[in-house]
């Protein structure tokens, strides 16, 4: 598991290579390597189905009990196989979909980040493993969508999207961080045993909320949807793939992966259903009135998360039966409409439904596939989708007093059916409309997917008999923590449920007659959206800027005496306070003696400081600055310090070197400010003075620690090997320290090198 | 302004500096000096130079850019961290070995002297970065 991860990773760094040597085959070739993976997890599902589970352990930082730990069960192997198996085509699909973008080497190498990104985050049985897994689907989605980055509205999507998963992330490190605290670890499995617990802490209904804030951003549910139709500004391959058939699933994985440790409780059933419910209806309405192929699918496919979390929080049995087979449905059904939908804009040059038609004479394979899948997608049989759809029906008919749900998941279903035909079936029959270019049959890479990803619903529709053992039994067994067997069959006999999918089936079938119509109908109500999360989403940018810019124009004013001023003034106010009301004061002031030398030291640099203020020429302040600074090093010889006076001596040397070298350039020598700023700048001297020497008198009243400087001593030259206490400490004991700060040096010198060096010239910069 | 006695006196004075600050560094551990005082002395050497002759003579001794010294110091530093992680102990952990010169001398020598090498590197390259940049203004 370790190894399909890492070599996934390092296949997408070498992904541009690989497509300069490749060329016009690089995604044939490049797809090998996650076929690979999709026959290994084929393999696998042996064991799996025999209840047993495959894990793998990397110590990473194991005092933290952080690991890179893997878990394979058949929650994850399903996932896995949508994974790999979906890449697959979409890879390939992408040599072609892509061919002659000159970044395309780059796009590879996003996808197959994303893909080793997204297996490992439902392999993942670590907290932070998987936080890490999961931030980085966001990363690689934000990269992709915003992949033509010179659009625009590419890049608000990216943004928008990063920004509403990332603020989900948070959240769920949140809460991941509590589990942790609560159990004593961050293993997955290890929390999966102490359920008990976890439900009766007070902490559980915060973890709940948090890990379904996670979720639900990552998911597309009501409230935080409008980011996944946005989306679709990405590559027509990247929709496919992150946008329908995984990446936006992991917010689902998540709620199955922690059913068994938070599920069954009622503030879990009754949010997420309710949440799963509006979503699946409002995103099927969305999609009903939209005319942008993409757009379309988008919505309905908000529509399919909302049901797929509707049905984990119902959890009866039957519930998680409907929704594994429906995220395999899904999965497929989608998949290959995406990519059809990428397929009929690469050859008539629009998306938009209305403007096309009777493709199935130009175009025949592609459009077997998108039938087969509308046929899916509608709930129609004798595919995959009507399998699950008729195991959801029942599922929600069977739990008592559950007519709302059942209203809405009717009314979906009609809706749904009447998107499919709109989305799957009208472009390809009736008049061939008008295009830019008349369309073609498209190329193998462009048709496979499709062929192979509804060929596959079909079988699976017919012979569900292969799924059901080797992979959904599993699955379900994994979300609900204990075992389940899976039947699934086409027909079921005649039941109340069988009446309401004919019922569903008549309306849809009236919706899809009436869409036209309906649908200009429809597109009056969009004033009510007009307020919705969209829009506060854009209000709080837009104030975010707005604070940006008064916090900016306040502390930026590019003066450094204002700069100084801040700093020097709120550290003063700052400490000050503190110091004044934490220490006591009472003998301060009653030091050791003082000797004259000392004495006579001490008045040459008090002596110099206030000469260098009043001084009337530069060269004398320079001077009487270098008085102060050599004094300062007298004194660290006088006590017996002698690196701190040599480095003192030699700053204090190159300071004044350096002034000399800017003699010349520096501006005129005199008083720039009124007497009133003057006066405010001595007040802040003095009192930066007084809490220098207040701090320091502070500081020495307090026993020093008594261990710290035998122990320098001691072991300076038994651990360090050296007899200069203060370069062994440098160097060895508080090594790190002195590593960061000649790397702040360093930063600094680049700081001071492209002020200097790489001003603009001003013609340049406007 | 050319002084041809400073010129001359550079010549020989920026040597010895050079030296002691070598001196410095490599007593450091020791006796006073290490890197940090040592990397600035080596830089008033240059210092020197610059103002005896100009900063384009100054980048000529040096031949090599003084910002490369700021990458190799802090690249040394933190492979000399790195060394302790080779030998399966935590970052930065001292290694030491003891070389016998003639005699009965015994001189001992490890990772944190190297890191001293590459905090005189940094410090060296900083101050002149700073100084070549702001006389060539």
């Amino acid at each position: 598991m370790t190894a399909a991860i890492l070599s996934i990773f390092v296949l997408a760094l070498s992904a541009p290579y690989l497509h300069r040597l490749a060329g016009k085959r690089s995604g044939w070739v490049l797809a090998s390597l996650p076929l690979v993976w999709t026959l290994y997890f084929a393999v696998c599902s042996v064991p799996i189905a025999s209840g047993e589970s495959l894990s793998a352990s990397h110590a990473w930082i194991p005092t933290l009990g952080i690991n890179f730990s893997f878990l394979l069960d058949g929650l994850s192997l399903v996932f896995a196989l949508i994974i790999c198996g979906i890449g697959v085509l979409v890879v390939v699909y992408s040599g072609g979909y892509m061919a002659g973008h000159p970044l395309q080497g780059r796009f590879y190498a996003f996808l197959l980040m994303f893909m080793g990104s997204m297996l490992g985050l439902v392999l993942a049985d670590n907290a932070v493993t998987l936080f890490i897994f999961w931030e980085l689907t966001s990363v690689s989605s934000y990269l992709l969508i915003g992949f033509n980055n010179d659009r625009k509205e590419a890049r608000a999507a990216a943004l928008q999207a990063l920004l509403v998963t990332g603020l989900g992330g948070l959240p769920l490190l949140a809460a991941f961080l509590m589990l942790g605290q609560l159990t004593g670890s961050l293993e997955l499995s290890s929390w999966m045993t102490q359920a008990q617990a976890v439900r009766a802490s007070p902490l559980y209904l915060p973890i709940v909320i948090l890990v379904l804030l996670g979720a639900f951003t990552k998911s597309a549910q009501v409230p935080f949807h409008f980011w996944l139709p946005n989306a679709m500004e990405a590559p027509t391959p990247v929709s496919a793939y992150l946008h329908a058939a995984t990446m936006v699933k992991a917010g689902v994985y998540l709620i199955a992966r922690l059913s068994p440790l938070l599920g069954g409780t009622e503030a879990w059933v009754y949010v997420i259903s309710a949440v799963g419910a509006a979503t699946m209806l409002l995103g099927a309405y969305l999609a009903y009135q939209h005319t942008d192929l993409k757009r379309i699918l988008a919505y309905s496919t908000v529509s399919m998360l909302g049901t797929l979390t509707l049905l984990l929080g119902v959890g009866t049995h039957l519930a998680v039966q409907a929704a594994v087979v429906l995220l395999l449905a899904h999965a497929l059904y989608k998949g290959a409409l995406f990519l059809v939908a990428g397929s009929v804009e690469h050859e008539t040059g629009t998306r938009d439904i209305t403007r096309m038609g009777g493709l199935k004479r130009s175009m025949p394979l592609t459009a077997a596939a998108a039938g087969v899948a509308a046929l899916s997608m509608a709930g129609l049989p004798p595919v995959l989708g009507f399998v699950g759809k008729e195991v959801y029906l029942e599922a929600l008919w069977r739990i008592p007093a559950a007519t709302v749900l059942l209203a809405v998941a009717v009314v979906t279903a009609m809706l749904t059916l009447a998107v499919a035909g709109a989305a799957g079936v009208r472009p390809f029959i009736g008049e061939a409309a008008s295009t830019a270019h008349p369309p073609h049959e498209t190329p193998p890479s462009f048709w496979l997917g499709p062929i192979v990803l509804a060929g596959l619903g079909l079988i699976l529709g017919v012979f569900p008999v292969l799924v059901e053992s080797s992979l959904l039994s599993p699955a379900c067994a994994a979300i609900l923590g204990g075992p389940l067997e899976v039947h699934l069959s086409l027909w079921h006999g005649f039941s109340p449920v069988v009446g309401l999918s004919a019922v569903s089936i008549a309306g849809g079938a009236l919706l899809y007659a009436t869409h036209a119509r309906l649908r200009g109908f429809m597109s009056r109500t969009d004033f009510m959206f007009r307020w919705g999360p969209a829009r506060c989403y854009e209000l709080s940018l837009e104030a975010l800027d707005r604070l940006a810019r008064v916090i900016t124009r306040r502390l930026q004013s590019g003066y450094l005496r204002v700069y100084l001023l801040t700093i020097v003034a709120t550290t003063v106010i700052l400490a000050g306070y503190t110091i004044i009301s934490r220490v006591s004061w009472a003998g301060a002031f009653s030091g050791p003696g003082v000797h004259p030398h000392e004495a006579v030291l001490a008045g040459l640099i008090v002596a110099a400081a206030v000469a260098a203020v009043f001084s009337k020429s530069r060269l004398g302040a320079v001077a009487t600055l270098g008085v102060v600074g050599y004094g300062v090093a007298l004194i660290y010889v006088l006590f017996g310090a002698p690196d701190l006076a040599m480095t003192q001596v030699m700053v204090e040397t190159l300071t004044v070197i350096l002034f000399v070298l800017m003699f010349y350039h520096l501006p005129r020598f005199g008083a720039f400010t009124p007497r009133p700023a003057r006066a405010r700048d001595i007040l802040v001297s003095l009192m930066a003075g007084a809490l220098v020497t207040g701090l320091l008198l502070a500081a020495t009243r307090r026993p020093l620690v008594p261990r710290l400087s035998p122990f320098f001593a001691d072991k300076s030259l038994a651990y360090g090997h050296g007899r200069n206490i203060v370069n062994v400490i440098l160097v060895d004991f508080r090594g790190l320290d002195t590593l960061g700060e000649i790397t702040v040096l360093s930063v600094a010198a680049m700081g001071v090198y492209a002020l200097l060096k790489l001003r603009m010239p001003k013609e340049n910069s406007k | 302004m050319i002084s041809l006695i400073l010129r001359t006196a550079t010549r020989f004075l920026m040597i010895l500096m050079l030296l002691f600050s070598l001196f410095l560094l490599m007593r450091g551990h020791n006796a006073p000096g290490g890197g940090f005082v040592g990397g600035l002395v080596a830089a008033a050497a240059f210092a020197l130079y610059t103002i005896a002759y100009d900063p384009a003579a100054t980048r000529r001794a040096l031949r090599i850019d003084p910002r490369a010294f700021i990458g190799v110091g802090l690249l040394v530093a933190a492979l000399s961290g790195q060394l302790s992680l080779a030998a399966g102990r935590p970052f930065m952990t001292g290694l030491w070995a003891t070389l016998s010169l003639s005699g009965q001398e015994r001189v001992d020598v490890g990772t944190p002297m190297l890191f001293d090498v590459g905090v005189y590197l940094v410090v060296l390259g900083v101050t002149l970065t700073i100084l070549l940049s702001m006389s060539e203004e």
